[in-house]
């Protein structure tokens, strides 16, 4: 359920890119398809009643391993998240560059383009 | 009221709540790269809430005055020093042990848990944590001075 | 209780990203995708991942930031883009109706919820980090000591991302590139 709902996103986002003509929209719309594929990675790793990732010296190593979730998933997240700042920046810089020539936002008025 | 600076940024109340704030923002996120490796967070983390304080500056008192705190140059000069030190201490791997990346520290049975421990972990962490933090203040004071809404000719510092 | 809940907020963040695709105000939009993007932390917290909620709610507020720079001082309304069933709008609802009904099998074939990967996989490589994480890098957070120990190149290709992007953002913003534009399109009227 949690699973489809997070594949939900990612397809609301995707929609987003297909029909909006507003650049701001899409790049919106990718940063939608982005917390979905962020959550549906971090879902997997998820344990019933999990606990942090973190080592705790007040519980037994054997009980701690059978209750912390999975790691992995989480750290390259954490990549890919910092990762989406700069490609956000670097889509706003361009969308803004664009909009100083061509005056809009809208790409079906933005002509230069085609040379 | 003749200050330059009363005149830019937002009103006097804003301003005040940034200068109590800012301190504490920046501290926070010292303290998140600091102990990175034994609480929730980390160099990526504590970079972008270290920026943030910059940020909350240049927006509650104007680009001027976050110039004078953090110049766009000193930004440069801290991303750069940030790749370097991660750099630095994976290359000191590659002399120390002879493997690229290697956590050439070893940490004793009694340090566990606390601050200086973690090997190359803290030193990567603080690396990590200056680079992010000049990267996303440098990008922002970019796209302040260039808006959208801005003349194509206005004349800016080129430096 | 923790899947109601983490149920109930991701029907949150469905209902903002719609609200953030269909409405035609931008700014409207853009306010949207930060409840997204808050809830989204929320969501991380009870996932037990607090590196991530921390991590997503700074990352949050500067990337509001950025896009609010970039709408607030344009034309704010994304004009209506015609009919509500246009044909490229059939095309794109076909296309994703069509990646649902192929990725049906695939949802088939997942562990239910709350089960992780690592419990079927003995040597998954999660458990070698978990079980040797401490005594090897001596770092108690276990994601910290995946990101800069166990797998540092990712980490190094990482930095290299974002200072491509850095570099990329600056130099497409830079003062200097106008004067060169403009003599570009002079050239070309003449």
């Amino acid at each position: 359920m949690i699973y489809l709902l997070s594949f939900v996103l990612i397809l609301i986002g995707l929609y987003g890119v297909l029909t909006r003509h507003n650049i701001i929209k899409i790049v919106i719309s990718l940063l939608v398809m982005e917390y979905g594929i962020h959550l549906f990675l971090v879902v997997q790793g998820y344990r019933t009643g999990g606990v942090p990732p973190i080592v705790d010296s007040g519980i037994e190593k054997e009980l701690w391993l059978q209750q912390t979730v999975d790691p992995l998933p989480q750290a390259l997240v954490l990549t890919s998240i910092v990762i989406g700042l700069g490609v956000l920046a670097l889509m706003v810089a361009l969308s803004i560059r664009l909009h100083q020539r061509c005056g809009t936002f809208d790409i079906r008025k933005i002509k230069k383009l085609r040379g | 009221m003749n200050d330059p600076r009363e005149r830019t940024g937002m009103s006097m109340i804003v301003k005040t709540a940034c200068g109590w704030l800012k301190g504490f923002i920046l501290l926070y996120g010292i303290h998140v790269i600091l102990y990175g490796h034994l609480t929730p967070g980390g160099g990526f983390a504590g970079g972008v809430i270290a920026a943030a304080a910059f940020v909350l500056i240049m927006l509650a008192e104007g680009e001027q005055s976050a110039l004078q705190s953090f110049s766009r140059k000193a930004a440069s000069t801290w991303d750069c020093l940030g790749v370097l030190i991660f750099l630095l201490v994976a290359v000191l791997g590659l002399f120390v042990v002879g493997t690229f990346f290697v956590n050439f520290l070893t940490t004793p049975e009694s340090a566990r848990l606390t601050l200086f421990s973690g090997g190359i972990i803290p030193p990567s962490n603080i690396g990590i944590g200056l680079k992010v933090c000049a990267s996303v203040y440098l990008v922002l004071l970019v796209l302040t001075t260039q808006r959208p809404g801005s003349s194509p000719s206005t004349p800016e510092d080129a430096s | 209780m923790t899947e109601i809940i983490i149920i109930v907020l991701i029907l949150l963040m469905i209902v903002g990203a719609l609200v953030a695709i269909e409405t035609p105000n931008l700014l409207h939009s853009v306010i949207s995708v930060g409840a997204v993007g808050f809830l989204l932390s929320i969501v991380f917290l009870f996932l037990s991942a607090p590196d991530l909620a921390i991590t997503q709610i700074a990352v949050e507020v500067v990337a509001l930031v950025l896009l609010l720079r970039a709408t607030i001082r344009c034309e704010r309304d994304d004009p209506s883009p015609g009919h509500w069933l246009s044909a490229g709008r059939l095309a794109a609802m076909v296309m994703v109706i069509m990646l649902v009904i192929f990725s049906a099998r695939m949802f088939a074939e997942f562990p239910e919820f709350g089960r992780p990967v690592i419990d079927r996989f003995a040597d998954a490589p999660s458990n070698t980090y978990l079980r040797d994480g401490l005594e090897e890098t001596g770092a108690a957070n276990i994601v910290t000591a995946v990101l800069l120990d166990f797998r540092a190149y990712d980490t190094l290709g990482e930095a290299t991302v974002l200072f491509c992007a850095v570099i990329g953002a600056i130099s497409v913003l830079r003062p200097k590139a106008k004067k060169r534009l403009h003599e570009v399109d002079a050239e070309v009227e003449l």
